[in-house]
């Protein structure tokens, strides 16, 4: 993995003409506007009652902010025929993304330790398929995977989107510990074995303490990627345990007679929020994660 | 530890290193299974697939490349093709750019620095469905920006591409990019810090304005920044499913249809799996041919350790 070290500036120094300077600000200032600009709408929408909304003022702050939308999107708004709120997607969502981010990092711990000390005829190989199945779009392989899940009875189950989770997290997982046991001195592992320690011993009792910067990062990754998804969730995890994102869009897509776009925004909200909270307490963390994708080891 | 020292023997040695190595083995076998289970076998089952009549259920009933032919003759996957081109192109070109952009403005040693980034890279840890819906707000005709901005006196303003074909792709593309660019901004702002600081002080002395030396100097020093951003967002593209299907649902009319989604339709609701998995084979062609010399030449070759 790359390190990305996000110590101090290190461009040219500063001229102290304030035109250019200004200039600098004006244009940080105008991004930051633009990508303010819908968390902004999103959240005084949720705040305001229907009949402000119908005035038109996108932009205006509500003058009677209520939180009574947030109630009736986490608890009543309506997706098809059922009226429960997004709550039960936040529990569906919950039940699956635990298990799946802890199942996913442990076998690709395991992996990329097995890849980096324990190479075998053929992993390499190995390795470049993992690698390859980490570009490849999802639509080449979910059809014969419902096909395969109908087979073993786990096509729309909590247990058959794990899996399914699991899998496509699999390449990037052991990508990430990959590089990071690679980056490693080589003589650790070696001392630990004339040591007489085996394969398990050395992962339990020597790398995994060392592994705890990247699996923070992994958890990272894993966590707002798979709380993030929508198409595996739709077609593998069936009608009892649809994710969050789906019943979002359920939410919204359901039209009968008037729609409440405060309601609308309110459920968008609460669902952005859990990624949004590992943005913000996760900080340089989730910029190493995001990286981790595409570089090489 | 005395046991060890007392079993050097030359007869030990080997038959730890087999148990160990049957363990590893062991450990190795999930990995083993999803490789060569999802991604070989289940990646040949599907382009099997696409030669044969298979509807709503996969049968053997082989039609050679008909479905192909099938496919290219059907308008929906070839105007799906151009969206993902045109949108593909300009997403890139634009995430790029502005992420450039973001990464050099931040890197003159401006105040409230971190404030900055954490606001150019927010969008990019929440979902492509709350973006989507976020702007399909947004975009509304008769509520959103373009109302405002109309009231305010601007009659003729308009902004509502999601209701108008021939911009409905552009009105996703924006969304695309608040989403992305960030992620951009991030690995440029890395790579910038990454370089040489005498670099400045030498086109300093040469009296080389700052723009250029960013131009000429440092943008081609950032190569392999570049390569893995555009990997990254190239990957975004081709799976582009989410989106779409929250902002537009693939309309107006088809002008927003992607690849990624003529495939899920077809293999659900349509009930047409040879048709899909031909769609699917036409997806894994540039992605193989991309990214299979690239892993080979990496990865698989050189077993130097």
């Amino acid at each position: 993995m790359e390190q990305i070290q996000l110590t101090g500036p290190h461009g040219p120094k500063p001229k102290k003409t304030t035109v250019s300077r200004l200039g600098v600000y004006a244009f940080l200032f105008s991004a930051a506007v633009f990508f303010c600009i819908p968390l902004y709408v999103m959240l005084i929408t949720s705040l305001k009652g229907m009949s402000e909304i119908r005035l038109g003022e996108l932009f205006s702050l509500p003058g009677d902010p209520s939180f009574a939308a947030w109630v009736k999107a986490w608890g009543e708004a309506c997706s098809g025929v059922e009226c429960n709120g997004i709550q039960t997607g936040f529990w569906n969502s919950v039940k699956i993304t635990i298990p799946s981010v802890a199942i996913s990092i442990i076998l690709g711990s395991i992996n990329g330790y097995a890849l980096s000390f324990w190479r075998f005829k053929g992993s390499n190989l190995l390795f470049g398929i993992l690698l390859f199945g980490a570009f490849v779009p999802f639509q080449v392989v979910i059809f014969p995977l419902i096909i395969f899940l109908r087979e073993v009875g786990l096509y729309g189950s909590l247990t058959g989107i794990i899996l399914i989770h699991t899998i496509f997290g699999m390449p990037i997982m052991t990508l990430l510990f990959r590089n990071y046991f690679s980056s490693l001195p080589d003589e650790l592992f070696k001392a630990a074995r004339v040591d007489g320690a085996n394969f398990w011993q050395i992962f339990f009792q020597i790398m995994m303490p060392l592994s705890i910067p990247v699996t923070v990062v992994a958890v990272i990754l894993q966590t707002t990627g798979i709380w993030n998804d929508y198409l595996l969730g739709l077609i593998f995890a069936g009608r009892e345990n649809l994710p969050m994102t789906v019943q979002l869009n359920n939410i919204v897509a359901t039209t009968f007679g008037v729609r409440e776009y405060n309601v609308n925004m309110a459920a968008t909200i609460l669902t952005a929020l859990v990624p949004l909270a590992i943005y913000l307490l996760s900080g340089k963390y989730f910029v190493r994660g995001i990286a981790a994708g595409a570089v090489k080891g | 530890m005395e046991e060890t020292m007392a079993n050097t023997a030359k007869v030990s040695t080997p038959r730890r290193t087999k148990r160990i190595q049957i363990s590893s083995l062991l450990a190795s076998a999930p990995m083993a299974i999803v490789a060569i289970g999802v991604f070989v076998v289940c990646v040949g089952y599907s382009v099997m697939l696409s030669f044969t009549k298979s509807r709503l259920f996969p049968n053997f009933n082989w039609v050679g490349l008909d479905q192909y032919e099938r496919l290219w003759g059907t308008s929906r996957w070839v105007v799906s093709v151009e969206n993902l081109f045109l949108y593909g192109i300009l997403f890139i070109a634009f995430c790029l750019v502005s992420g450039f952009f973001m990464a050099v403005f931040l890197d003159q040693k401006v105040r409230f620095e971190s404030g900055f980034r954490t606001l150019f890279l927010y969008p990019y840890a929440m979902s492509l469905v709350v973006t989507g819906l976020v702007w399909q707000w947004m975009m509304e005709p008769s509520l959103g920006v373009q109302n405002v901005i109309q009231r305010m006196g601007w009659e003729s303003f308009e902004f509502a591409p999601l209701v108008d074909p021939q911009y409905a792709l552009y009105g996703v593309l924006i969304a695309a990019v608040w989403q992305s660019s960030g992620l951009v901004m991030a690995l440029m702002l890395a790579g910038l810090r990454g370089i040489d600081g005498e670099i400045w002080k030498a086109a300093r002395v040469d009296g080389i304005p700052a723009w250029r030396t960013y131009l000429f100097i440092v943008l081609p020093m950032m190569r392999p920044v570049m390569i893995t951003s555009v990997v990254l967002l190239a990957v975004g593209v081709v799976r582009v499913y989410d989106l779409i299907v929250a902002q537009t649902g693939g309309g107006p009319g088809m002008s927003t249809e992607m690849p990624a989604k003529f495939v899920i339709d077809h293999i659900t609701a349509r009930g047409n799996v040879g048709l899909g998995m031909a769609a699917a084979t036409m997806m894994l062609l540039p992605v193989l041919l991309v990214i299979g010399p690239w892993i080979y030449r990496e990865y698989v070759r050189p077993a130097k350790h």
